[in-house]
């Protein structure tokens, strides 16, 4: 899959509706989500399938600023807020028709 | 002796895997349905257990772990989940083998668990679910060459298949220790390690994860069509919505209107029985026991169960099709402004049918301030328990008339209902206003795909929750009405007495002393009689009223039908007084007894019980005013 790879990363949260990218990292300060079970965004966000590389899709977002978003990653699809969505650095590919 | 013996020769098993791959009903496929819940020690996840046996009678444990994408957890769930395969919980042995369920058309997330309880180096074996679906897509994955390239046993199953689980029951008979002594004949017992791990090392998985599935045939799931064009609806920031509001409206109206055929024979059966009794039975003390305590208690509450039922059934089946996630990701703002989670959606649906539930879900949200919220409004839903009360005075008080396409009576229902979610998100704005401490809680929430439901999990479901229903009406309730019926029957009046035996009892002398208290907001001495019991769980409520009418009736024609009694006994004002107590309603102790201990503190149950009555005495007041005013 030959993506322009001259295209700036952007934040995942800023894309819109049918929007295609490739996932380039998952930051490395994200929100800590419970103190004592030592868990972060962007932990779960790796597991759940936002690595390097891998193609992703949003499929439908909430009106008016796209919040939270759906997002089809490797087969599956997740709702993020567009706060967890900021953490992952995607390069676009083009917007699907 | 025997049980030890037993227990030796029990292979015990534990499932774990993602959420949404197909792993409760594959529990339920291996025991049959028979399961025995419970919570494990100390906290309040639940805990499913069930037994099975093979082909060849040997006997097997099986556990149902909690769904969990990882084992570092973010949910009190996931970390029982961890806990448990680490065997680091207190009075819980770990598994002889653990079954990894994974879900042949959403490899990747489940192949990433694998790898990580792999690590572990405790027997296992994967159980590659939903291999029928895999086929039907055009691909198969080669569970044979999985198999060899983790060097771990996997196994096909299609979980809701009659004999879709006998592969694995076959592939775990090796693992059954062949005498009692003789041990586990899998290594790796002792070689459990620790882990923590770190975003490193998850990556580093995850990039190991499409070689592998490239190797046994994986191919990715398309969108399909009827998926894309059903969440450009469902999911749609107005459509959506409007779909949203149809789909609860159309629940509630299908629970009055379904329910009424199966009501009215319950109805029929009861004062049948009453009226045999009464025949056949010489009068006196236990005559009365049995028909003014047992059946005109019980009787008014049984009836309630095909409501209950088919509300039950329309949760099951919205969280079967995957629907309730999208009504989540359609909420989350809308309810982040009052300062709830949309995760907080689900238990607060779940609080229709009971509140109990409701709150013990809520442990499902990571965030413990978004979970107080969350539990502090549950009450406030609008519970299947009330709905005997709702029904009771909607019928008594409410004409049967349509409206354009709707029956009235339903549109009261919907509006009580209303008016309850009204208030929960009113009361969470308030709390989000004093607890100042914001930290952030992230949704992140699996939208799975749409499928029909599993009629036989449907089935399971509902027999379970009818289970329930009859096992309280049958433990609490009935203990419950013959203490009520001994209070209202003892002392006896004194001879000459004109009134109604219970107004002379320790019933009448406990309702007139409540009665003051309640007397501004139009209730009687009936009503605040009944409010006692009705602590214990609010629909005892109605079964003592009954109670209290059957014995204060001196025509035993008026034994059996409560609803025209109060119709002509009660003002309008003081029958809308009551429906408006019951949207806020305090008094559940199980409820209270649940949020003190899933809080682990006295702290939340004592402030709910506190601003649950101010409210209810409120909106009653107002209610009953209102009412006196515009129509006296």
């Amino acid at each position: 899959m030959s993506v322009a790879a001259t295209a700036l990363p952007v934040p995942l949260s800023t894309l819109r509706r049918g929007a295609r990218a490739v996932v380039q990292t998952v930051l490395a300060e994200t929100p800590v989500i419970d103190d004592a079970l030592r868990s972060t965004v962007g932990q779960r966000l790796v597991e759940l399938g936002f690595v390097c590389g891998v193609e992703i899709e949003v499929v439908e977002s909430m009106w008016p600023i796209g919040d939270p978003l759906a997002v089809r990653v490797r087969g599956s699809t997740f709702a993020l807020r567009r706060r967890e969505a900021a953490a992952v650095m995607v390069v676009p590919a083009g917007v699907a028709a | 002796m025997d049980t030890a013996n037993r227990r030796l020769a029990e292979l015990r098993i534990a499932l774990v895997g993602v959420p949404n791959c197909g792993k409760t009903a594959l529990f339920n496929r291996l025991t049959g349905g028979r399961q025995k819940v419970a919570n494990y020690p100390g906290v309040t996840v639940e805990r499913k257990e069930g037994h099975f046996r093979d082909r060849a009678g040997r006997p097997y444990c099986v556990l149902d772990l909690p769904g969990a994408y990882s084992l570092s957890p973010t949910t009190l769930d996931e970390a029982i989940t961890r806990d448990l395969v680490l065997g680091r919980v207190a009075g819980e042995a770990p598994p002889d083998v653990i079954v990894c369920v994974a879900d042949a058309t959403h490899m990747p997330l489940s192949l990433r668990l694998v790898l990580e309880v792999q690590r572990l180096g405790h027997p296992m074996v994967v159980a590659l679910n939903r291999s029928d679906l895999a086929r039907r897509r055009g691909f198969r994955l080669d569970a044979a060459k999985l198999s060899a390239v983790l060097g771990v046993p996997v196994f096909e199953t299609v979980a809701i298949a009659p004999g879709g689980a006998d592969p694995l029951i076959e592939g775990l008979a090796p693992y059954l220790p062949r005498d009692p002594d003789a041990g586990m004949p899998a290594a790796g017992n002792g070689a459990v390690c620790d882990l923590a791990p770190d975003r490193e090392s998850t990556e580093r998985t995850q990039q190991l994860v499409p070689r592998i599935l490239a190797e046994v045939g994986y191919r990715e799931p398309l969108r399909t069509r009827a998926a894309t064009r059903a969440d450009a609806i469902l999911m749609h920031p107005a459509a959506g919505m409007l779909v949203l509001a149809a789909v609860l409206f159309l629940v509630f109206q299908a629970v009055f209107s379904w329910a009424e055929w199966p009501m009215d024979r319950i109805e029929a059966g009861v004062a049948a029985l009453s009226g045999w009794l009464s025949g056949v039975l010489p009068a006196g003390a236990l005559r009365s026991l049995l028909i003014d305590g047992v059946i005109a208690g019980l009787g008014s509450v049984i009836v309630f169960l095909p409501q209950i039922l088919i509300l039950f059934f329309f949760i099951l089946v919205l969280e079967d099709s995957g629907y309730l996630p999208r009504a989540a990701y359609l909420l989350d703002r809308l309810m982040g402004n009052v300062g709830l989670s949309g995760r907080a959606f689900i238990p607060l649906l779940s609080s229709f049918a009971c509140a109990i539930p409701g709150i013990m879900a809520a442990r499902t949200i990571p965030s413990v301030r978004d979970r107080i919220a969350t539990i502090m409004i549950a009450p406030l839903m609008t519970c299947s328990a009330r709905l005997p009360v709702y029904a009771l005075l909607i019928a008594a008080f409410i004409p049967v008339r349509r409206v354009g396409p709707f029956n009235l009576q339903g549109l009261v229902l919907f509006a009580l209902y209303a008016a309850g979610v009204f208030a929960a998100l009113a009361v969470a704005w308030v709390m989000k206003r004093f607890l100042t401490k914001r930290t952030y809680h992230p949704l992140m929430l699996e939208l799975p795909d749409y499928q029909w439901p599993d009629l036989r999990s449907l089935a399971v479901g509902l027999i379970e929750r009818a289970r329930i229903f009859l096992r309280r009406v049958g433990g609490i309730i009935l203990s419950l009405m013959i203490v009520l019926w001994f209070l209202a029957s003892y002392p006896a009046p004194p001879p000459g007495a004109a009134g109604p035996a219970i107004e002379y009892s320790f019933a009448g002398m406990l309702g007139r002393a409540l009665h003051v208290l309640f007397a501004p907001i139009g209730f009687n001495w009936q009503i605040a009689v009944a409010l006692v019991p009705g602590l214990a769980a609010r629909e005892v409520a109605v079964s003592a009223l009954g109670t209290v009418y059957a014995m204060s009736a001196t025509d035993t024609a008026l034994e059996s039908a409560l609803q025209p009694v109060i119709a002509s006994t009660w003002s309008v004002a003081t029958g809308l007084s009551l429906l408006a107590w019951y949207i806020f309603a305090p008094q559940c102790l199980s409820t209270l007894a649940v949020v003190k201990r899933e809080t682990q503190s006295w702290r939340y149950p004592l402030i709910m019980a506190g601003y649950l009555f101010a409210l209810a005495y409120l909106a009653s007041f107002v209610t009953y005013r209102m009412a006196l005013a515009f129509a006296p």
